[in-house]
C-alpha cells in the first residue's frame, strides 16, 4: 500500500497525525515517518509515476531518476537526523512544520513538471517560516515575516517564469531550460533566490540564526539544496552560474571572519559552500554536475552536524555568540569532538567527506580552463577551513575559558550528531561504496591521487599556521558584539524608510480625502436637514384641501391630453 | 545549587504551560551534582601542551612542504611524480602552501579593515 503513495506524501500527510501522539510514542512516530517516506520512495523505484490531469495538463507527480533520487534519499537522511535531534524542543509546532517541510522538498525534487515543482516550491516557503517562529522572540518574528516575504516572491516569480514559458513553448516540463527566454531567465531569478545567489543572500544570514537550536537544523537542510536540484535540472552548462558560483565562495567568507554569531558564522560558510555547487552546475561537464551534486549530499551532513554542534552549545549555555562562548571542550567534551569532525569535512580534509566531492568540482574548473575561477575556489577553500574548520570549533569550545560549565549535551542530540558524523566519514573513506555509485553521471574520478592530497593538505596546514600566527601576534580581530551591514541593510533601513516615507504620504493625502468627504457628507446631510427639519420644504403640512385640488388639476390635464390625442 | 539543566534561549517565554509540565512529566533531567569541579585542570590549561599543538602543525606543515621538494628531485630524476602538475605555475613547490597561507592572512586582514564601516551596534537593526 504504502508503495502507491507518493513518497512526499508519506511525511506531509503523517505531520497532521502527530498531534494524535504524546510523549514517547510521538517521538517513535515522528521518527518513522521519513524511515516509511524512504521505504516508499526506495519501493517505487526509477520512474515516473502519478499522472493527473489538470487544467488541460498532465502533472507528473514523481519523477525519480539519477538526478532527482539521491536528493530523495538525503532529505530523508536529513530529517530523521534533524528529528532526532530536535527530540529535547518538545514542540509540536516544530514537529509538524519540520515534517511538512522535510515532504516538500522530497516533493519539489521528485516533481516532474513545473507546476507539480511550484506547488512544493511554496509549501517548502510556508512550512519553512514556521520553523523561524516557533522560537517565539520577538526577533524571530520579524526574522520570519522577513524570510517569508522573500520566498513567496521567489513563488510569485516562479509562477510568471512557467506561464511565459508554457505561453512560449507550450510546454510544462521540467528539464533543461537554459538561459535565453524571458521565461526561463524569470525561472532561474525563482531558483537563485532560494539557492541564495549574492544580494539575494540575505534571508538566509537573517533567518537561520533566529530559529531555535533545532530549527536551524532543518532549515539548513532543505531549501538551498532543492535550489541547487532545481539548477541542476534545468541550468547544466550556463556559463554565468560558473561566475554566479565563484562569487558566492568567496564573499561570504569576509563576512564569517568578523561575524559574531556561530550560527550566522554558519549561514555565511553555507552560502559559500553552495558556491561550489553553483559553479560545478554552471560548468556543466559529467564529473563537475557529479561533483556539484556529491557535494550537496556532503553538506547537507556536514553543515547539519555543525549546526548541531551549535544548537547543542545554545540549548546547554543559552549563548552561541562567539564573544560569551570558549573553554566549552572541558564540559561537552563529545560534543567538541563530533563538532570538528563536522568542521574537518567541510574544510575537506581527506578522509572526511568534503574532500571527495570539492575535489571534483575544483578538478572539473581546471580541465575546462576556468584558471582564474579555480583560483577563486582555491581562495574559498583556504577560507571556509578558516572561518567554519578552525573558527567555530576554536571559538565555542577553546580560545578563552569564558568559565561556562554546564552538562554535555542531551543524548538524542549526541546520537543525531553521531549519526551525521559516522556518514561524514564514510563518506570520505569509502566514497565509491555508497555516493559515487548513485551520482548521475558514471563516475571515473580518484580522490585520493598523491597529487590531490598533497596539495590539499599544504592548503590546509598553511592556513591553520596562518591563524595561529595572526592570533598569536594579536593581528586576528577580536570576536565582537556587533551587527555586521549586508545586502539586507538596503530593504531594512532605506527600503524601510521608503516605504514609511510613501506610508506617511498615504496617510496624508488619505487624511486630507476623509476631511473633504467628511465636509461634503456634512453639507449634504445640513441640506437634508433644512428641508426636512421643522419648517423645511417637505416637512410642511398641507390641508387635504389642497391635494384635492392637486390631483384634480392633474385628472384635467390628463383628460385634456388623452382627447387631444384621439 | 546547580547549574540549570537548561538555560533560556528566548522560547520559554513563548512555551505554554502545558509544554513545561509534558516536560517535566517526561523526565526532563535534574540537574545532578556533576558540574565539573572547578579545580580540575584540562588540557589546554597547561600552556606548554598548547605549544605542543603548534609544535605539531609546524612538523606538518613542514613535512608536507617537504614532499614537494622531494617531488622536484624525482622531478630532475625523471621518477614518477609525486605530485602531478595540472598547470606550470600550479606545479611550483610549495604553490599551495604559499597560496593557503597568504590568502589567509589578507583574508582576515581585509575583514579587519571591513569592520570600519560595515559593523555597528549589535542591536542596530532592533532600534
Amino acid at each position: 500500500m504504502i508503495g502507491s503513495l507518493p513518497p512526499a506524501a508519506v511525511m506531509i500527510l503523517g505531520a497532521f497525525l502527530v498531534p494524535l501522539f504524546k510523549g514517547r510514542a510521538r517521538s517513535a512516530f515522528v521518527l518513522l515517518l521519513p524511515i516509511a517516506g524512504l521505504a516508499c520512495l526506495l519501493l517505487v523505484g526509477e520512474g515516473e509515476f502519478g499522472r493527473v490531469s489538470f487544467l488541460s495538463y498532465e502533472l507528473t507527480l514523481v519523477r525519480v531518476d539519477g538526478l532527482s533520487k539521491l536528493f530523495g534519499w538525503l532529505f530523508h537522511i536529513a530529517a530523521f537526523i534533524g528529528l532526532l535531534f530536535a527530540r529535547r524542543a518538545k514542540s509540536l509546532a516544530e514537529d509538524i512544520a519540520a515534517l511538512v517541510y522535510a515532504g516538500g522538498a522530497v516533493g519539489a525534487v521528485a516533481a516532474g513538471d513545473l507546476i507539480t515543482l511550484f506547488v512544493f516550491w511554496e509549501i517548502l516557503a510556508v512550512s519553512s517560516a514556521f520553523l523561524v517562529w516557533t522560537r517565539g522572540t520577538e526577533r524571530s518574528y520579524r526574522a520570519g515575516i522577513r524570510y517569508l516575504i522573500v520566498h513567496v516572491g521567489s513563488g510569485v516569480i516562479l509562477l510568471a517564469g512557467i506561464i511565459a514559458h508554457v505561453q512560449a513553448t507550450g510546454s510544462i516540463a521540467f528539464d533543461h531550460l537554459g538561459v535565453g527566454s524571458p521565461g526561463t531567465n524569470l525561472i532561474l531569478l525563482a531558483f537563485g533566490i532560494k539557492a541564495a545567489f549574492p544580494f539575494f543572500h540575505t534571508w538566509l544570514t537573517d533567518a537561520y540564526p533566529e530559529a531555535t537550536f533545532s530549527g536551524t537544523v532543518f532549515l539548513s537542510s532543505f531549501t538551498t539544496k532543492v535550489a541547487v536540484y532545481a539548477l541542476a535540472r534545468g541550468y547544466q552548462e550556463t556559463e554565468l552560474l560558473v561566475y554566479v558560483g565563484a562569487a558566492m565562495t568567496s564573499f561570504p567568507i569576509f563576512y564569517a571572519v568578523i561575524e559574531n554569531d556561530l550560527r550566522r558564522v554558519l549561514g555565511y560558510s553555507m552560502i559559500n559552500q553552495i558556491g561550489f555547487m553553483v559553479c560545478g552546475i554552471g560548468i556543466g561537464t559529467e564529473l563537475a554536475v557529479n561533483g556539484a551534486v556529491a557535494h550537496a549530499f556532503n553538506d547537507v551532513l556536514f553543515k547539519g552536524l555543525l549546526f548541531m554542534s551549535m544548537g547543542a552549545v545554545l540549548y546547554r549555555t543559552g549563548k552561541i555568540n562567539g564573544s560569551e562562548l570558549g573553554g566549552l571542550y572541558k564540559s561537552m567534551p563529545k560534543t567538541a569532538l563530533l563538532c570538528m569532525i563536522g568542521a574537518a569535512s567541510i574544510s575537506a580534509f581527506p578522509l572526511f567527506s568534503g574532500f571527495v566531492s570539492k575535489s571534483m568540482v575544483m578538478s572539473a574548473a581546471l580541465e575546462e580552463g576556468h584558471d582564474v575561477v579555480w583560483l577563486f575556489l582555491l581562495f574559498a577553500s583556504a577560507g571556509v577551513f578558516h572561518h567554519a574548520g578552525i573558527k567555530i570549533p576554536f571559538f565555542a569550545f577553546f580560545a578563552h575559558d569564558s568559565g561556562i560549565r554546564v552538562k554535555e549535551a542531551p543524548s538524542t542530540m549526541l546520537m543525531a550528531m553521531t549519526v551525521a558524523a559516522l556518514l561524514c566519514i564514510f563518506n570520505g573513506v569509502f566514497p565509491e561504496a555508497f555516493l559515487y555509485r548513485h551520482l548521475p553521471n558514471p563516475v571515473d574520478y580518484e580522490p585520493f591521487t598523491s597529487a590531490h592530497v598533497i596539495s590539499q593538505l599544504q592548503v590546509l596546514f598553511f592556513s591553520a599556521l596562518a591563524f595561529t600566527w595572526l592570533k598569536r601576534t594579536g593581528l586576528y580581530p577580536p570576536e565582537l558584539p556587533s551587527a555586521n551591514l549586508d545586502a539586507d541593510w538596503l530593504y531594512r533601513r532605506p527600503g524601510a524608510a521608503l516605504v514609511r516615507g510613501a506610508a506617511h504620504v498615504v496617510r496624508a493625502v488619505r487624511g486630507r480625502a476623509v476631511a473633504g468627504g467628511r465636509a461634503a457628507v456634512a453639507a449634504v446631510a445640513a441640506g437634508g436637514r433644512r428641508h426636512t427639519g421643522p419648517g423645511g420644504l417637505l416637512e410642511r403640512t398641507v390641508p387635504t384641501g389642497t391635494s384635492v385640488m392637486w390631483v384634480t388639476l392633474l385628472l384635467v390635464v390628463f383628460l385634456v391630453l388623452y382627447y387631444s390625442a384621439r | 545549587m546547580a547549574p540549570e539543566d537548561r538555560i533560556s534561549d528566548g522560547r520559554d517565554a513563548a512555551r505554554s504551560s502545558a509544554g513545561r509540565a509534558e516536560e517535566a512529566a517526561s523526565g526532563a533531567e535534574r540537574p545532578e551534582a556533576d558540574a565539573p569541579s572547578s579545580g580540575r585542570r584540562h588540557v589546554f590549561d597547561n600552556p606548554r601542551n598548547v605549544r605542543r599543538v603548534i609544535l605539531y602543525l609546524l612538523l606538518a606543515c613542514g613535512a608536507v612542504f617537504a614532499l614537494d621538494l622531494v617531488n622536484l628531485v624525482q622531478g630532475w630524476l625523471d621518477w614518477p611524480e609525486l605530485r602531478h602538475r595540472e598547470r606550470s605555475w600550479e606545479g611550483l613547490p610549495g604553490f599551495y602552501a604559499a597560496y593557503g597561507f597568504v590568502a589567509c592572512v589578507l583574508l582576515v586582514l581585509a575583514a579587519k579593515e571591513m569592520r570600519k564601516f560595515l559593523m555597528r551596534d549589535e542591536d542596530y537593526y532592533d532600534r
